[in-house]
């Protein structure tokens, strides 16, 4: 047992800190840091500078223009950018379609869209979710009718991240409705600006516009759109998924969260002390420290054994679930820390102006970030449906 | 023993649960009474008792009403306990909105009152007080050469200014700055800690009936949700998995209603009784409202997390509920000091 990593590993977390030491904008990590939503240009802006130095598709194989890291390295370089306050990366590209064309794709897809991906020409968003088809997303309805060379496509996706900035869809669609759900799903890839689609902001409570809805009506998308083969649908969704998890844990995010934490514990007073003395507060906050520090170890396990080669499988739910407890706790540590002031609630949801929180820096995001974070046990799969796999896959039961 | 209400208790709810839903304004909660149950017979109401409030905020939170009614209970009581009987008239049909100005900035839950007066002008700042963007009478606490004292103060004079920001609750908050704004001296020359005290027991009373009435609309939302939401060909409250959930949250949601109980009935006993019933009930009531939010929203899935969707302003103001009066922590210390006191 050594827990410790490698010396090739210790000079890679050096490489990269060096690298975002001097190549990370400050005004980026500034709003990373003070939760404020990036826009297009941030986000591309970053794409644009991993990007330059290769390390924008640390995940895909070199001769695609990726790092090839392995899951060791994943772990360092998403660890460190984390705790750096870097934006994070898109992943609808990166993470999730590009290892599906690797996969799956014609070699006419993958030469097209890849480079694209890397460059920045395309903004990708995921059309999975349907209002009636959550959790039990193989009911999905939309629909994909073979007209010619060209499928019509009929429906409603949900929960479209970023969709607002995105310029094509991948989406689940419904190409046989005479067989069981899940063997009559295909892989479509859609742009945006194709008549028929329609985008809407779907508000959330912290008043953030993350989200959409994408109504496709009479959508027509050429076949050479289709993903696989017609009816491959789930197979392509259940593959993309176990890239969707990598860094599901967020062992990163919830250090960086944790720090953030104790600054505003060491501001905050209480009692004319500091409330990181008080010993309630203190306890709340070394409780939920000591479980990320367990945390962390399991989720390097996990990494370890997936670098010497173990399939990703259902440990993916339970770092999703304890990943997400932890994050949750921490914000809402944050959220009593800043004490009264969670009371002054700012929000374009609630007002429609852009009124600033008249307390300290730290105050404003508090409350916001906890209600927003509740997605987490939510999406990708709720924390039920992971209670369900591991009782299913791993227990037996 | 009698855990039902009296006849007038359920009929002022009753009416007044079928205004709430009928979208009442100011001007007709205070025609039905809301106000005047606030108060005792002397004062001018018709009530004033801890059931009385009780009854009166579980129907506002079953509403998620945010009209300032327990500011101007809180501010009136207040005026009420300085003699300010006009005043209190006024408040009582509904053309006094007072609220209270009390907390100040960087105290957490403790209330150190810095600001002071002299002669007819008060300075300082007071921090998220609730309602004073729609109050057309701020009563203040300030230190004077008698130590802490209450004042009356217009909230459009010269040298009062409010920066105001939507809440958490709903409704809006402000911070006011007095900078030599003209403050009228009210009440005894002492004692004012004493009647602060004891009205802000009766807020924080209050503000947890508010709170199990938001609790109860959360919990039919939820249940109604469960039996028509249906994933995977049935209703997803047929998985013992969110049975269970839901389960334990009505034995929560109980509890608090015992311990809004609790301190109704004893909002009137020695002050140390009921600072010990207050900082109980605030503390599960607190800890309950967090968790009905967290569980509702999950129990929903996505949609919950959408504005378009009624539980979100609900979720805040559950939320809300442990950032206001001391949280959970706050009356922890404070009943544990109590206890060892006594």
């Amino acid at each position: 047992m050594d827990l410790s990593y490698s010396a090739e590993d210790i000079a890679f977390r050096d490489e990269v800190r060096r690298f975002l030491r001097d190549k990370l904008p400050p005004e980026l990590a500034q709003k990373v840091r003070s939760h404020t939503l990036l826009s297009k240009d941030n986000f591309e802006r970053w794409h644009a500078i991993l990007n330059e130095r290769g390390w924008l598709a640390g995940n895909w194989p070199k001769a695609f223009g990726g790092a090839e890291w392995n899951a060791v390295q994943r772990h360092i370089f998403e660890e460190e950018c984390a705790l750096a306050d870097a934006p994070r990366i898109i992943p609808f590209g990166l993470h999730m379609l590009g290892p599906v064309l690797m996969k799956f794709g014609t070699k006419a897809q993958q030469d097209h869209y890849l480079p694209r991906i890397l460059d920045g020409t395309d903004w990708w968003c995921q059309g999975y979710s349907e209002p009636e088809a959550g959790s039990d997303l193989a009911s999905l309805r939309t629909t994909a009718v073979r007209d010619g060379d060209h499928y019509v496509v009929n429906g409603q996706k949900t929960w479209t991240t970023l969709g607002q900035y995105a310029n094509k869809i991948f989406c689940l669609v419904r190409t046989d409705s005479n067989v069981k759900p899940q063997a009559g799903i295909s892989f479509l890839l859609i742009d945006m600006d194709t008549p028929g689609v329609e985008i809407r902001p779907i508000v959330l409570i912290d008043g953030t516009h993350e989200v959409n809805e994408v109504f496709l009506t009479d959508v027509r998308v050429p076949v050479e759109n289709l993903v696989g083969e017609e009816n491959q649908g789930w197979t392509i969704a259940k593959y993309l998924l176990t890239h969707e998890r990598t860094n599901i844990a967020g062992v990163g995010f919830a250090t960086a969260g944790l720090a953030a934490l104790k600054r505003i514990a060491r501001a905050e007073r209480a009692g004319g002390r500091p409330l990181a003395e008080n010993p309630h507060f203190a306890a709340r906050i070394a409780r939920v420290e000591m479980d990320l520090m367990a945390m962390a170890t399991t989720n390097l396990r996990v990494i370890a054994a997936a670098a010497a080669g173990a399939a990703p499988g259902v440990e993916s739910s339970m770092l999703k679930i304890k990943g997400t407890q932890i994050r949750q706790a921490i914000n809402d540590l944050t959220r009593r820390a800043v004490g009264p002031w969670a009371m002054a609630f700012p929000s374009e949801a609630v007002e429609g102006t852009n009124l600033s929180h008249p307390g300290p820096d730290y105050a404003g995001p508090a409350a916001p970030v906890y209600l927003n974070y509740r997605k987490i046990s939510i999406y990708g799969g709720s924390n039920e449906i992971q209670r369900g796999i591991i009782a299913k896959t791993m227990l037996g039961l | 023993m009698d855990f039902s209400l009296t006849e007038e208790r359920r009929m002022l709810a009753d009416s007044l649960r079928g205004t709430l839903k009928r979208g009442a304004d100011w001007s007709q909660l205070a025609e039905l009474g809301v106000l005047g149950a606030l108060f005792t017979e002397d004062e001018g109401g018709f009530g004033g008792g801890g059931f009385d409030i009780a009854v009166v905020f579980e129907e506002l939170g079953r509403a998620g009403s945010t009209a300032p009614i327990l500011d101007a209970g809180l501010a009136g009581g207040l005026l009420a306990d300085c003699c300010e009987t006009a005043l209190v008239e006024r408040v009582i049909d509904g053309t006094t909105r007072p609220a209270f100005a009390h907390d100040e900035p960087g105290n957490r839950y403790d209330a150190t009152v810095r600001s002071r007066a002299s002669g007819d002008t008060i300075n300082g700042a007071k921090s998220m007080v609730v309602s004073a963007e729609v109050a057309n009478l701020l009563v203040v606490s300030a230190q004077d050469q008698d130590g802490l004292s209450l004042f009356a103060v217009e909230p459009g004079a010269k040298g009062v200014s409010l920066r105001t920001v939507p809440a958490l609750s709903g409704g809006q908050v402000s911070e006011i700055t007095f900078d030599n704004a003209p403050a009228r001296r009210i009440g005894p020359s002492t004692g004012a800690a004493r009647l602060i005290e004891y009205r802000l027991a009766a807020a924080t009373l209050a503000l947890c009936a508010d709170a199990l009435g938001t609790m109860e609309t959360v919990k039919e939302m939820t249940l109604d949700y469960l039996r028509t939401r249906k994933q995977f060909g049935r209703p997803i409250g047929s998985f013992q998995a969110l049975q269970h959930r839901m389960a334990d949250l009505v034995i929560e949601i109980e509890q608090a209603r015992s311990a809004v109980i609790n301190l109704a009935g004893h909002l009137g006993a020695q002050p140390e009784q009921r600072a010990l019933h207050v900082s109980a009930t605030k503390n599960i009531v607190g800890r309950t409202a967090h968790l009905v939010a967290e569980e509702s929203i999950q129990l929903h899935g996505g949609i919950a997390m959408t504005e378009s969707y009624a539980l979100g302003p609900l979720a805040r103001r559950l939320i809300a509920v442990d950032h206001r009066f001391g949280d959970e922590d706050w009356h922890m210390e404070r009943f544990i000091a109590l206890r060892t006191a006594s």
